[in-house]
């Protein structure tokens, strides 16, 4: 063991102490409104400046939140999104994954190379819409799950994993009689759990916090999931809908606080979830598939 | 067992049979791997109508779609669409718009990555290292439409960072989202604070790769950090970074139009208004179908063109390539 010399060891505080500065500036925003949405409202909507802890606790935004028809309709509709869109998702996509990672099938060439084809060009936006006004499928729960029932780099990262296997193994299995969906259920995805995991919350993060789809393809509220909800109190800064039945006075500093209770809510869920994929993420981001 | 010998013998004795044709090869195969075919079905299916649909409903780019007459019976009207966008006044501003924000991001958002790689890299694992990659994962994990709620929140006029820089510098607040000089700044910064974390992980996977015999040897000679950095890492990195690029490349006419669409407003526009974010007021809110599909497909043309030239010189100047 070299003995560190002073330019290295300089170097290293000097990392530590901007990587510690980039976490704190990471995460403070996020702090920011946790702390928001647990204060008083009139001291939120008074404060000037960094608020670092919240004040004089109070979950009352919280309880506005969980009593709001609109945004608990919302909540179960993204829930419904996220199981289902997941799901069909995660067939689709291990089946796929499977069938094109087998040797000696003909077409599997040609139909990778129509995958991957698509996702360097593709139809855009006008031409899928009215794809799914002609379906039939504008303002149903369908347009929010059959467009992205796959993702062609998730594909790819898990036929590159499935590929990994060695053939051993579903070779014997095929000797006791097993069939290909015997083999991909109960030795393949078995066997590439820390892929399938990484894969469901890729794409369950994706239907939580999409929007744009529900936004063109849903006009019945009814269906709307919480992120669309969300951009109505964030973006058009409409906290109305929320604050029904509180004297105007207290209105504002109300639908403040219901507004970080918002975003909470919707948000921390998936950030409870990811630290732990967090080491599977390396397999689930390499793009050595690609070249496949 | 039977059903592998008929295959090892059927293999074996291929050259004496009759020349299979490609029609009897084609059923051949199909028995032989039929579950193979079952399964990959819906995955096809869905090529099919979901991706490959909208590219053959491209067409009405080159037509006057009208809802009543459907994608096939409306009339043909060549490259009436392309010559109106080429010559409407938006088009210099929306090509200038979508080029300017992918080139500040390769210049700004891609190296933020790489330099965040490389710092981590020298911390040897622990605790230390381990929660600063979570932390900065974090916002990855966070919704466009809550990231950008965010930036209103903290940008506004009474926002906290005006605060900031009032209580330090003095002066007026500014309005930042409203201001169209302060657009690309904020998007690309709030780009960069959001994927700095996200997109350090795969180069931080290509870091682990390389041999560290390299790095005995560098230390042998004499060779500090920063030159281990420089001539050891960041070229065992190279391919990895040069099929991101190309990636990335492939994508420079498609620029976060989500994020734009929850950020801009029309005194922002100016800067703003990218060709993604154009298709979707022209055909979505204007229901201007065949003339934003043709935009559409304009844009989708020269991002593959792009690909295709940044695959090409790859290929050229070093091995790494996409295909």
């Amino acid at each position: 063991m070299m003995r560190k010399s002073l330019g290295e060891r300089l170097f290293d505080y000097g990392n530590i102490i901007f990587l510690c500065l980039l976490s704190l500036v990471t995460i403070y925003p996020l702090l920011y409104i946790l702390f928001a949405s647990l204060s008083d409202p009139t001291y939120v909507a008074q404060t000037r400046g960094l608020m670092l802890y919240p004040k004089e606790i109070t979950i009352a935004a919280y309880k506005m939140v969980f009593k709001n028809p609109m945004i608990v309709t919302s909540y179960l509709n993204t829930f419904f999104y996220v199981i289902v869109g997941t799901t069909v998702n995660i067939l689709l996509t291990s089946l796929g994954a499977y069938a094109l990672s087998r040797k000696n099938v003909m077409w599997s060439n040609f139909i990778m190379f129509m995958i991957v084809f698509t996702m360097f060009f593709e139809g855009g936006l006008i031409p899928l819409y009215l794809l799914v006004n002609e379906l039939n499928m504008i303002d149903t729960r369908w347009a929010l799950i059959l467009p992205t029932a796959i993702s062609a780099f998730n594909l790819i990262i898990m036929r590159t994993a499935f590929q990994g296997i060695p053939d051993s193994l579903e070779e014997s299995a095929r000797i006791d009689g097993a069939n290909d969906f015997t083999i991909l259920f109960r030795i393949i995805l078995p066997l590439s759990m820390p892929v399938v995991a990484v894969m469901v919350l890729f794409y369950g993060v994706f239907h939580w916090n999409s929007w744009f789809h529900a936004m063109i393809f849903l006009q019945d509220r009814e269906l709307f999931p919480v992120q669309l909800i969300l951009r109505e109190i964030l973006i058009a800064n409409d906290t109305s809908s929320m604050t029904s039945g509180v004297s105007a006075v207290d209105a504002m500093p109300i639908g403040e606080t219901v507004k970080y209770a918002t975003i909470v809510v919707a948000t921390l869920p998936i950030l409870c979830l990811y630290p732990f994929l967090q080491k599977y993420f390396v397999k689930g981001v390499m793009i050595g598939g690609i070249k496949g | 067992m039977a059903k592998l010998e008929k295959e090892v013998t059927s293999f074996n004795s291929k050259p004496k049979n009759k020349m299979n044709s490609f029609g009897e090869k084609v059923i051949k195969d199909f028995k032989r791997n039929k579950v193979i075919y079952l399964m990959v079905s819906p995955v096809v299916l869905y090529y099919i109508i979901f991706q490959y649909g909208p590219m053959y409903g491209l067409q009405i780019a080159f037509k006057d779609y009208t809802p009543a007459l459907g994608f096939l019976q409306s009339p043909w009207v060549g490259f009436e669409h392309f010559k109106e966008f080429f010559n409407s006044f938006f088009f210099w501003r929306l090509l200038k718009n979508t080029l300017l924000l992918s080139f500040y991001s390769l210049l700004f958002a891609f190296p933020a990555g790489i330099i965040l790689a490389l710092l981590l890299n020298e911390i040897r694992g622990g605790i230390f290292k381990r929660s600063v990659q979570t932390i900065t994962y974090m916002p990855h994990f966070v919704s466009l439409v809550v990231i950008v709620g965010i930036l209103f929140d903290f940008m506004a006029r009474d926002g906290v960072v005006n605060d900031i820089l009032v209580f330090l510098f003095g002066g007026e607040p500014i309005a930042f989202m409203r201001e169209a000089d302060w657009f690309r700044t904020l998007f690309i910064s709030s780009d960069i604070w959001q994927n700095v974390g996200w997109s350090s992980i795969i180069f931080l996977a290509a870091m682990s790769n390389v041999d560290p015999a390299l790095y005995e040897a560098a230390k042998i000679d004499g060779a500090g950090r920063l030159k281990q950095m420089w001539h050891i890492t960041l070229p065992g990195i190279m391919p990895t970074v040069v099929i991101l690029l190309i990636l990335l490349i492939g994508k420079f006419m498609t620029v976060g139009e989500e994020k734009i669409l929850l950020m801009y407003n029309p005194t922002t526009y100016e800067t703003a208004d990218v060709i993604g974010t154009y298709v979707y007021r022209k055909g979505i809110l204007e229901s201007n179908f065949s003339y934003s599909a043709a935009v559409g497909l304009f844009k989708a043309l020269i991002a593959f063109t792009l690909l295709v030239i940044a695959n090409s010189i790859a290929r050229k100047v070093g091995d790494t390539k996409l295909w």
